[in-house]
């Protein structure tokens, strides 16, 4: 009984990792046609960052702002300066990213070196909490409550207010939100400093749970590619159930099928593709 | 038309007697950029001609790789069994994996060809029961068609060569065929080819198939000259270098993957040998490449002078 509890909440902090990862990917894919290659890498350099911090004797949340910061002004400057160059040529856009992957990649390894740097929970969340006779790993209810206070910051954001109704609006119809006078230009930036700011927020809160290393950008975004998929590009409701499906198989798979958790993680995508092209949440067909 | 073929037999040629002049290094080298130089100008039928950018395709030289290596290491089969099933397990899955791939298109196209590619990679790397994990297969051998040792690494070249040729020949040959034709049409003008009651989704289908096919050819010469094989072969960095060499060389044309992996191949080999940041490096030329010359070198070099120095197109 304690593994299924344990492991039932692992694939949830999981889970909501997966959604601060991707829920980015999504919009920035939903708004601006472009598939972020390196949202992994946004990922590890905010778990990076957060590491340093940490070293330098700070608390946890102030190494999760700093992260945020540098990583939302890192997708801004990309934006801005090599994604805008290539405005409208989507192909051009994908392979920038994935250029700067590389770079990324090999530039966290000068930095920080190729060993793993582990990223500590707080002391008072380390401690297991006991409950109904169960044992819980505290912080990853803490990574639980946070994915899920910024689904829903999230949601307010895209629902409520008058950014997320013009990103919306972007999403549905790009060139009809333009003719409205919607700051076409000035609200990709927002989107994808936003969305890169969630990887990097993402990236601190995994750090417990994944440490910063090489490689895990190459981790991650197969994870987001899969979770975007199958959800339905452009669908938030989309991305956060499929973080929650990956998470579970994810986790699961790992404990009890080892050798194969990474080829099971891939058949819902399958499956779904095979049968609803769109994905599960999905309307539009890119 | 006759000018042209006399070049063709004359670069032939030169290609022909090279080895002779140089040491073992360097037709080492010649075989690897006319692996690569397949590989390229296979991911070219579908990225260059079809439109289809592919972010997985060293799925297919990785499969038939692994799979010539794992038959061979696991049941001692020869290599004359090995090569055919390898090719057809290859372009079987490469059928499979297009089917699926091409539910969707334009960048959900490409990010489930990555997304693919990675369940191989998954397999190569993580199922160590089943490929050996991160150690690779090793202790493979190269065959020796009609008693030709190909140890010989100027065997291996000529080899190399023979094949070279007849895939590149046969490609041009596919390009250059009225369904080559309605494949460059189904890039262009996919819903005019649609209405002309063309079957676009089955001429991408056909090419997908061609293309594995092709990787699985340079997989196998792969798996033949480094007798070794190591899942870094499937990661996505190994899909990466192969578009690279189209995109750099000019996607869509012949020439293009070819100049493209002469390119890539020298640099990997030349620049990895003094700095360890061939990562960045590979970054840096595909930014370069992307954003300067997206037509590739040929093309790109002509714009950039035009651009600076002026002077009529």
């Amino acid at each position: 009984m304690q593994f299924w509890v344990i492991q039932t909440l692992n694939s949830l902090a999981l889970g909501g990792l997966l959604f601060m990862l991707s829920s980015g990917f999504a919009l920035i894919f939903g708004l601006m046609r472009i598939a972020n290659l390196t949202h992994g890498s946004l990922f590890m350099i905010g778990a990076y960052v957060a590491a340093s911090v940490l070293r330098g004797g700070y608390s946890l949340v102030v190494a999760a702002l700093v992260a945020m910061v540098v990583v939302g002004l890192l997708g801004a400057v990309i934006e801005r300066f090599i994604l805008r160059s290539l405005s409208g040529n989507s192909q051009g856009q994908v392979l920038a990213t994935l250029g700067l992957s590389f770079i990324a990649a090999d530039a966290c390894l000068m930095i920080w070196g190729g060993d793993p740097i582990p990223i500590n929970a707080p002391e008072m969340l380390r401690a297991p909490l006991q409950m109904f006779g169960f044992t819980f790993p505290t912080y990853r209810l803490v990574v639980l409550g946070i994915s899920m206070i910024s689904a829903l910051l999230l949601y307010l954001l895209m629902e409520r207010t008058r950014l997320g109704a013009m990103i919306r609006a972007g999403v549905d119809d790009m060139q009809m939100a333009r003719a409205v006078g919607i700051p076409a230009s000035q609200l990709f930036t927002i989107v994808f400093s936003l969305g890169a700011l969630l990887a990097g927020l993402g990236g601190t809160v995994g750090g417990p749970m994944l440490n910063a290393y090489p490689g895990l950008d190459a981790d991650m975004l197969p994870l987001a590619l899969i979770v975007v998929i199958l959800g339905g590009v452009g669908s938030l409701v989309g991305t956060f159930v499929a973080s929650f499906i990956i998470g579970f198989i994810y986790t699961f798979g790992i404990a009890l099928v080892p050798d194969l958790a990474y080829v099971i993680l891939f058949l819902p995508m399958v499956l779904v593709i095979a049968f609803r092209p769109s994905g599960l949440f999905g309307s539009i067909r890119a | 038309m006759m000018k042209q073929s006399l070049i063709y037999v004359g670069l032939i040629l030169v290609l022909m007697i090279l080895p002779i002049f140089f040491g073992e290094y360097y037709v080492n080298l010649g075989s690897q950029i006319m692996i690569a130089a397949i590989f390229a100008a296979s991911l070219n039928l579908l990225v260059g001609y079809g439109g289809l950018t592919s972010l997985g395709h060293a799925t297919y030289l990785g499969l038939s790789a692994y799979a010539s290596a794992w038959l061979f290491s696991r049941y001692g089969m020869s290599h004359a069994y090995t090569a055919p099933i390898a090719l057809i397990f290859t372009t079987f899955v490469g059928a499979i994996f297009g089917w699926i791939s091409l539910r969707a298109s334009g960048l959900s196209f490409l990010m489930l060809t990555l997304a693919l590619s990675q369940i191989i990679w998954g397999i190569g790397y993580r199922w160590v029961d089943l490929t050996n994990g991160d150690n690779g297969i090793s202790g493979l051998t190269r065959p020796t068609p009609f008693g030709i040792n190909l140890e010989n690494s100027n065997n291996f070249y000529w080899f190399c060569l023979l094949i070279t040729i007849l895939c590149l020949f046969f490609i041009a040959r596919v390009v250059n065929s009225p369904f080559g034709a309605s494949l460059k049409g189904t890039r262009d003008q996919d819903k005019r080819m649609s209405a002309l009651g063309y079957n676009v989704w089955k001429i991408r289908w056909i090419t997908f198939v061609l293309a594995s096919f092709f990787g699985a050819v340079s997989g196998l010469l792969y798996i033949y000259l480094n007798k070794y094989i190591h899942p870094s072969v499937i990661s996505i960095t190994s899909s990466a270098e192969a578009l690279l060499c189209v995109i750099a060389g000019g996607a869509g044309t012949l020439a293009g993957p070819i100049l493209g992996s002469i390119l890539i191949v020298l640099l990997k080999n030349y620049v990895s040998g003094f700095v360890e940041r061939w990562n960045m490096l590979l970054g840096i030329i595909f930014l370069f490449i992307v954003i300067f010359m997206p037509a590739g070198m040929g093309p790109g070099f002509s714009q950039i002078k035009k651009r600076w120095f002026g002077g009529k197109p």
